[in-house]
């Protein structure tokens, strides 16, 4: 594997000697490889889960030029994993708080903050000034760009996944193997991909799935080791067990395949299938809005309350009176409902809830509604003192 | 002959929460259909309307990938492990009872 950077023309100062000591005194590093790092130059995209331990080792370890793509804001819902933010950066946009942590590890990185949605207008602009593209975002839209703007530039892209216990790791690099879509042609249709229990992850694992992709980038931009090309890592941390999959490059891909179709970035948004909103309901069904739920309370209307949330969702809080049937349980517990009442389906969101509206429809039931906005709608509007999640 | 078919996390709740499953098969289309018709609710996840594999699905033979062995015809021997691999991203969860 060659080298993906030009020969250091840099120095080290002597407090950087210092500071990569323990990098300059083993061999597979050396001064060498440490210009190596000082001359490097990596995207990350994302500064989440994934994005954190990625930033974090890469500007400890001297990379010269960091870049991250992010729009978020910090919330507190991240800090579980992403731990290159703080309490206190709750509120704050996420690439604020990442380049003020790493100045903090190492002033000597050059951080380029890119504030902005990745997507097919400004990829390629993004992507051309680096050598390394680290994917930490873990969407489909954005692997599948990710993907395709490394494989037309001749870039590699570290790729991680994770699903709560669950995460892969590989290095894509069309030069040298296979790509993103030699392994997935294409992305799971919407339909089998709802979003609606997103982010349910141990906090650990992006820390272990990130450091792994970390470590490939440096292996890369050192040129030592076997990287990740054709090999798919996949690590159950619940059982504590890594395996290795073979990745081949696939003739037929239709981005780095002998005849590609994909010549240009596409619009992945509909390649996925996904648009506006993620939480808007995909169906027409009758609603109601959490006021009208409160009116029918107080007013002492008969009707039953169903909740399709799971059992540990459940747990941690609930509208009073609220019957708790898991979605994937309505199917043979329907019976349990009577199509005489009036009823109303709520979730966390109003998602799952309007796909259970739509299935008892179809079974014939009439007087049903979906609440708008679910338990996060109830929180914020007729109960504050309801935690939400 | 039984092979053991490892589960991936998101396709558990399918499969009687199970992490794996031994099925009695000679091939990978017959594991597959065999762990299916014990699993029902698998089925539209692993397989299209047409009953081809779906393309964010992939299934390994040890660690060697059917679409580069013999796909579903592809032999299975006594310790072999069949992997079923998805595409995940992020948590989505893959879910749906709208069928």
């Amino acid at each position: 594997m060659p080298t993906l950077t030009s020969a250091p023309t840099l120095q080290l100062s002597n407090d950087e000697i210092l500071r990569y000591s323990r990098h300059l005194i083993m061999p597979e590093v050396a001064m060498d490889g440490q210009l190596k790092l000082k001359q490097a130059k990596v995207l990350c995209i994302g500064a989440g889960g994934l994005g954190t331990p990625l930033a974090l080792y890469l500007a400890a370890a001297g990379v010269g030029k960091l870049g991250m793509v992010d729009f978020d804001v910090v919330d507190y819902t991240n800090l579980q994993r992403q731990i290159i933010h703080d309490t206190d950066d709750v509120g704050r946009p996420k690439l604020e708080s990442a380049r003020d942590t790493i100045r903090d590890i190492n002033p000597n990185v050059e951080v380029v903050p890119y504030e902005t949605h990745l997507n097919s207008e400004n990829a390629i602009d993004i992507f051309k000034d680096y050598d390394i593209v680290a994917d930490g975002t873990d969407n489909f839209p954005t692997r599948y760009l990710v993907n395709d703007a490394c494989v037309l530039l001749g870039k590699p892209n570290v790729y991680g996944s994770i699903f709560r216990f669950e995460g892969q790791a590989s290095v894509f690099y069309a030069k040298e193997g296979p790509c993103y879509r030699c392994l997935y042609p294409e992305p799971p249709p919407p339909g089998l991909v709802p979003s609606c229990a997103e982010g349910a992850v141990l906090g650990v694992l992006p820390g272990i799935v990130g450091s792994i992709q970390a470590l490939e980038t440096i292996k890369l931009i050192l040129g030592k080791g076997k990287p990740l090309i054709g090999r798919l890592l996949l690590f159950d941390a619940l059982d504590l067990k890594f395996r290795e999959l073979k990745l081949r490059k696939n003739p037929d891909c239709p981005v780095c395949g002998t005849h590609p179709t994909v010549t240009k970035l596409i619009d992945y948004e509909q390649f996925c299938g996904i648009r506006g909103e993620e939480h808007v309901p995909e169906t027409n069904v009758p609603e109601i809005t959490v006021k009208e739920l409160k009116q029918m309370m107080d007013a002492k209307k008969p009707f039953v309350l169903v909740d399709v949330r799971e059992a540990h969702e459940y747990q941690i809080c609930r509208i009073d009176g609220s019957k708790l049937i898991p979605l994937g349980d309505v199917p043979k517990r329907m019976h349990e409902l009577n199509s005489a009442d009036d009823i109303v389906v709520h979730c966390r969101s109003g998602v799952r809830s309007a796909k259970a509206v739509e299935f008892l429809m179809k079974s014939g039931f009439k007087k049903i509604h979906n609440l708008q906005g679910g338990v996060l709608a109830w929180a914020r509007d007729i109960d504050p003192s309801m935690p939400t999640y | 002959m039984a092979v053991k078919v490892v589960i991936p996390t998101p396709l558990r709740q399918f499969a009687g929460k199970k992490d794996s499953v031994e099925i009695d098969a000679s091939t990978v289309g017959e594991a597959l259909a065999g762990l299916t018709s014990q699993f029902g609710d698998l089925r539209k996840h692993l397989f299209n309307e047409e009953g081809k594999l779906r393309s964010f699905v992939n299934v390994y033979v040890n660690d060697e990938d059917i679409r580069f062995l013999q796909k579903d015809q592809t032999p299975v021997h006594e310790s072999d492990v069949i992997s079923i691999v998805p595409s995940i991203a992020g948590g989505s969860l893959i879910c749906c009872i709208c069928s």
